[in-house]
């Protein structure tokens, strides 16, 4: 009786999310709490990410065992992906990324790489933005820049942590422009975003949604997104100005382009099978309106890959950082 | 300012609605039991219980969380005074005046006059929020890394020389302390240091790790060797001990009015509420009368740290709101829930969610007048668990022990460095090395570090940049006379006693 309601419910939810529907045996399931491992603090991109997913997860019962997010921060995160890596075979834990997959092992030499792991999903890519404070004559990137170039070094560029995406964005622009920025780590992005709006730096990259209540409070101003394309929200948000109001980057001469990963793995040794059912269950959590609320509201580029075209992506954005690591200095000594 | 005493009003009532009043009293009891559960601290148990919340309104949840933080602040001090084990941080500076009158059987007093002064802290600060919030919120944009640097160096300062033991003593645990807290990633450089290969210490030495290990463990131990025996067990359990405690604690205004401006200040900052109370403990002890007493067991010495740390912990969610830069890890956790309900915390957060913000803040007043009523009802009561024999109670605080460093990070290896700690604890007591410099360090070491070389970043190297403005230079100032103050105390006296002889 259990059992033909298990796979009468099972085979509805394949159907539901138009899967083929083959055997109904094999679909698995998760027998146990399923963590979600965050290589980063609480409270930063990657744990909102992980902690919006699990409240969609039990608000819609999109699973039947409960989902937990652990934070496993030190190392620069590399403590996290040391913990995916060596649960080998276990398919109750994920782990969600940020560009610390590649820049960790390659700044600090702990010994991981996304080859270690099973990819499963990119859910979306973060993105950047270069912002000064509101009260700064700067109009344009160009503007900046000349500026940046004109003081000489002096220049302060407030980021998260070291050696990690906002430092090589930040050495991007100045092999880009042959501007130099005195570069100023700081633990997390809202306090980046508050130093700036407090003129102890002259500008960040951070990512919009780290930014947006400062600058709908008219505190700073984005002067342009390290993306190819324009950011594709039209709501208005800071006065008359939406997302889609801000330039890219290349169009004002700096041409840098940088999007970090917001993905989810598992731990190596794992089932196609096992794979799949997660694969289903952020496509389920995507089509929520939690969900797009918060795509919205942070400015996400909503690219979702699985399988081999995001590997091939993981594969070439490794390839990608460690050229730009290897030119910046930053690699670890061997 | 009147409109948003109306809205304040608005705010009271959306709180009184029955369901929030469920809320806040469930909130309330759950923070008090996640607080005195060490390791499990406040924020631990609001990021476990996030997920009940996404199903009610924002203001519901919130209510409901932010009460579980306030009962997490109180019930901190519960095991900080009855078994000299911090259950948070900020909770250090507690044992160092409530464990030894807990071991004189005053553990009542103690608590009572603990749970009295947090509510009195926190009262104040949500009087400065009401009120000053706009203005709270730009003071904490003038803080850069030099100024946040000030704030910590003039926390070390105040703290230097307090302590009974040789000043080269203090000194030697302190650096013990700076070298432990540098384990780990350098934030700075992107490095590892002093990890030498392991990746159990790629996290570097959490501090409540050390804390459990040094003052549980180490505490524990010591106990056995002296015939496991706690010295606190004749207390007699006396009604009547809160009405007592209350009246003798008029006395120490001052002491608390100092404590909380010392609380709100560092609470806004963003410095946070550990400095905040070993900066108003240090500076109670300088002033005080009897001062020299401070560490055997003095009801202010209890007072100072306890208001402090709430008037911090409470402000400190003020720059969560207005800028959404948390004050404490708490703070963060809270923050990441304010993102998922669709809240966007930031300086328009006042104007656009009114219902939420006011709700929040009345709250703040309700919700801790409910946690002092709920804590101090159960005063007999913890101080009667000091009269359960130790060969039961001590394996309890064990497991429980274990349990909160396994919960910090979930890593069976933390337990295994709290055992690591709880034995260098008991050889540390033994050889009169005091143990608040240590943990002092590993709690402020990495942070003042972070500052001092922002700053020396930022200005190319030159130490002028912590002289630069007048705030800066005026905290730092004040830090120097902290350090100082014995030999220009000393000067002092000896100036004027020259023209009598």
């Amino acid at each position: 009786m259990l059992k033909s309601l298990n796979t009468g419910a099972l085979g509805a939810a394949l159907l539901l999310c138009g899967a083929p529907f083959t055997t109904v045996h094999a679909a698995w399931e998760p027998t146990r709490t399923v963590e979600i491992i965050v290589p980063a603090g609480p409270g930063g991109g990657a744990d909102q990410m992980a902690r919006t997913v699990q409240g969609i997860v039990s608000k819609h019962h999109l699973m039947k065992q409960p989902m937990v997010v652990i934070n496993k921060s030190g190392g620069a995160g590399g403590e996290g992906f040391l913990d995916v890596k060596g649960s080998k075979g276990n398919p109750h834990k994920l782990v969600i990324t940020l560009s610390n997959l590649f820049t960790t092992p390659l700044a600090t030499g702990i010994p991981f790489s996304y080859k270690d792991l099973t990819p499963v999903a990119m859910l979306a890519l973060d993105e950047f933005i270069l912002w000064v404070n509101a009260d700064k004559p700067y109009k344009t990137a160009k503007d900046y820049v000349d500026a940046a170039k004109a003081a000489n070094g002096t220049f302060k560029m407030g980021g998260t942590g070291s050696k990690q995406e906002d430092q090589i964005i930040t050495v991007a622009i100045e092999k880009q422009t042959g501007a130099k920025f005195t570069y100023i780590p700081y633990k997390g992005g809202g306090a980046v975003a508050v130093q700036l709006v407090g003129n102890h730096v002259d500008s960040t990259v951070n990512n919009p949604i780290e930014a947006v209540a400062h600058w709908r409070a008219g505190k700073v101003k984005p002067l342009c997104v390290f993306d190819s394309k324009k950011l594709d929200y039209h709501d208005k948000i800071a006065g008359d100005r939406a997302w889609d109001s801000v330039p890219t980057c290349k169009s004002a001469g700096l041409d840098v382009e940088y999007l970090m990963l917001r993905g989810f793995f598992m731990a190596p040794g794992v089932t196609d099978e096992q794979v799949n059912f997660y694969v289903d269950l952020f496509k389920k959590v995507r089509e929520t309106p939690e969900w797009k609320k918060l795509m919205s509201d942070g400015a996400f580029n909503q690219t979702f890959m699985t399988g081999k075209d995001f590997l091939n992506w993981v594969s070439k954005e490794e390839k990608r950082h460690e050229d730009l690591m290897k030119a910046a200095g930053f690699l670890a000594a061997k | 300012m009147i409109e948003d005493i109306g809205n304040l009003f608005h705010g009271f009532a959306v709180v009184l609605q029955p369901y929030n009043v469920v809320l806040m009293v469930l909130g309330i009891v759950l923070g008090v039991i996640i607080g005195v559960l060490p390791g499990l601290g406040g924020a631990n148990g609001i990021a476990i219980l996030l997920p009940l919340t996404f199903s009610m309104s924002p203001t519901s949840a919130i209510i409901m969380l932010s009460c579980i933080y306030w009962g997490a602040l109180f019930g901190g001090a519960i095991t900080s005074v009855l078994f000299n084990i911090p259950g948070e941080p900020w909770s250090v500076a507690t044992t160092f005046d409530g464990y030894p009158m807990a071991q004189q059987g005053k553990a009542g007093e103690a608590l009572t006059a603990a749970f009295t002064s947090s509510f009195f802290g926190a009262l104040f600060a949500v009087i400065v929020i009401t009120l000053l919030a706009p203005l709270v919120a730009s003071f904490a944009l003038e803080f850069g890394p030099p100024e946040i640097f000030s704030v910590y160096f003039l926390a070390f300062c105040s703290f230097v020389g307090l302590s009974k033991e040789p000043p080269f003593k203090t000194v030697a645990s302190m650096m013990i302390g700076f070298a432990l807290g540098s384990v780990g990633l350098d934030q700075m450089t992107g490095q590892l240091r002093l990890t030498f290969g392991f990746p159990e210490l790629l996290s570097g030495f959490d501090f409540l790790i050390a804390v459990i290990g040094l003052f549980g463990i180490g505490e524990i131990l010591l106990t056995m060797e002296e015939g496991l025996n706690f010295r606190g067990n004749t207390a007699k359990i006396n009604p009547k001990v809160v009405l007592q405690t209350w009246a003798e604690l008029p006395r120490y205004w001052m002491t608390s009015l100092r404590s909380c401006v010392i609380g709100c200040w560092m609470g806004i900052s963003p410095a946070g509420a550990t400095p905040a109370s070993f900066m108003s403990y240090g500076i109670a002890k300088r002033v005080a009368k009897n001062g020299n007493k401070f560490g055997t067991g003095v009801i202010e010495g209890v007072v100072a740290p306890e208001t402090a740390a709430h008037a911090a912990g409470t402000s400190a969610l003020l720059p969560m709101l207005s800028l959404g830069v948390p004050g404490s890890p708490t703070a963060a956790v809270l923050l990441g829930g304010l993102l998922i309900w669709g809240l966007q915390p930031g300086p328009l957060l006042f104007v656009e969610q009114k219902d939420f913000v006011w709700g929040l803040i009345a709250s703040m007043y309700l919700g801790n007048v409910v946690g002092l009523i709920i804590v101090l009802t159960c005063v007999p009561l913890f101080a009667a668990i000091l009269r359960v024999p130790f060969s039961i109670i001590g394996p309890i605080i064990l497991v429980m022990c274990a349990i909160g460093a396994y919960t910090v990070h979930n890593n069976t290896f933390d337990v295994v460095m709290m055992m690591v700690f709880g034995v260098a604890g008991y050889l540390l007591k033994k050889t009169d090395y005091p143990l608040a410099p240590l943990v002092l360090a590993i709690v402020l070491g990495d942070k003042a570090e972070e500052g001092f070389r922002q700053s020396l970043l930022a200005s190319q190297g030159s130490l002028s940049v912590f002289f630069s403005n007048g705030l800066v230079g005026s905290i730092m100032a004040l830090g120097l006379i902290a350090l100082f103050w014995p030999l220009i105390q000393d000067g002092w006296s000896r100036l004027h006693a020259r023209p009598a002889t």
